[in-house]
């Protein structure tokens, strides 16, 4: 028995290509894609950083040039939809931490619970003590 | 009973149909799809579909299944995209269908619902899944023994079925096939976090590999459509947390090895 490249007895696999739009078909992979693109803009706030310290060492006019453009409506607007990304990218590595960390305490497992509540506990921490810096300095 | 009860008795039987994927290279080279009506009882399973049709209707179709209770392993299907064993998967929770049955997604299709096993065996059998122990004990010095808490390191990771709806819920596996993927890297943890095992060090040359833990970018499916909870996307962090702190620790304190 055969048929185009087919013998009996040795079987012809299928081999379906991966398809290129595998991410939009399930929730969760979108999701996935998501958490992974929304790292862009913890980039984009990385490069402002970046951005800021160049114009604080060039002295106060670059300082104050800087300061403008940061006021512009394209940059509040930039600075928003990162904001928005950056929250996300961070809630949803938060809610895996569990699954990496596994930490006992004598014969005890933490329960994932209360090391994702650490993690944020750590973030709302750090978030206060960077607004009271400048705020205050 | 009166013989109009009967008959409306026989006229109520629910039905739902299945959308079966077959390829039978004998006949034509690309696969295609046949409708089959099958009866709709609460308590069947798709595999009960399956062996409706195969035994009713259309003897040729091409299945694996064995045990049918969630232990062999054999039965693993895609159930409209989402990875499933059909043993588990009630016909109702689908209803009103028709419910599309296709192989095992990202792997190549031998017939039917039949997929190519090889690559995952292969795998399997390179991150040395039985417990290593060259100094191992004699049998006069009697047993290993293991608390509780020891034996909870690991238990999960040794539910595994082989049944690999985690491979086919993987977008990493079906993108780079060389990727050694969840279950045997959740295996290869098994006997890592395993007290009676030493093979730790062996194992770290695969695991740590190009091919092995660092291929996973954390999607996380696979441990949503393991059957038995085993977990792989959680095995694999906390390797990659692990293989971390091993490689800074020999790179700061070179001493310790």
């Amino acid at each position: 028995m055969s048929y185009g490249r087919y013998k009996k007895y040795h079987p012809l696999l299928y081999r379906p290509r991966h398809p290129i739009l595998w991410w939009i078909k399930k929730w969760a992979y979108t999701r996935f894609i998501l958490r992974e693109m929304t790292s862009l803009a913890v980039m984009f706030y990385a490069i402002v950083l970046v951005l800021y310290v160049n114009a604080v060492a060039k002295g106060p006019e670059a300082f104050a040039a800087f300061s403008e453009w940061l006021a512009s409506p394209l940059s509040i607007t930039l600075h928003s939809v990162a904001f928005c990304f950056a929250v996300f990218h961070s809630y949803t590595w938060f809610n895996l931490a569990p699954k990496a960390m596994v930490i006992r305490v004598g014969k005890k497992k933490i329960p994932g619970s209360a090391i994702m509540a650490a993690n944020y506990a750590m973030w709302a921490a750090v978030s206060v003590a960077l607004y009271w810096v400048f705020t205050t300095i | 009973m009166t013989e109009t009860d009967i008959n409306t008795t026989i006229e109520e039987v629910a039905t739902i149909e299945l959308e079966v994927f077959r390829y039978r290279p004998e006949k034509a080279s690309a696969p295609s799809f046949d409708t089959f009506t099958v009866p709709l009882h609460d308590e069947w399973v798709l595999l009960d579909a399956l062996n409706h049709i195969k035994d009713e209707i259309d003897g040729s179709l091409s299945y694996r299944w064995s045990c049918r209770m969630g232990v062999c392993g054999s039965c693993g299907m895609m159930a409209n995209g989402e990875a499933v064993l059909t043993c588990a998967a009630f016909l109702k929770d689908y209803a009103p269908g028709p419910i599309r049955i296709e192989p095992l997604a990202n792997f190549p299709v031998a017939r039917d619902l039949i997929v190519g096993m090889d690559d995952f065996m292969e795998k399997l059998n390179r991150v040395k899944p039985w417990v290593i122990n060259e100094n191992g004990k004699s049998v006069e010095e009697g047993e290993y023994l293991q608390t509780p808490e020891e034996l909870d390191d690991y238990v999960q990771y040794t539910m595994c079925i082989n049944c690999m709806l985690c491979y086919s819920a993987c977008p990493i596996y079906g993108m780079e096939p060389s990727f050694i993927g969840p279950a045997a890297l959740a295996l290869a943890q098994r006997y890592n976090l395993d007290l009676r095992d030493h093979g730790n060090e062996e194992r770290m040359d695969i695991l740590s590999s190009d091919e092995g833990i660092w291929q996973c970018t954390f999607v996380g499916e696979c441990s949503e459509v393991c059957p038995k909870h085993v977990d792989p996307a959680g095995a694999i962090q906390r390797y990659k947390v692990e293989a971390t702190n091993n490689w800074w620790k020999s790179k700061l304190m070179p001493w310790s090895n």
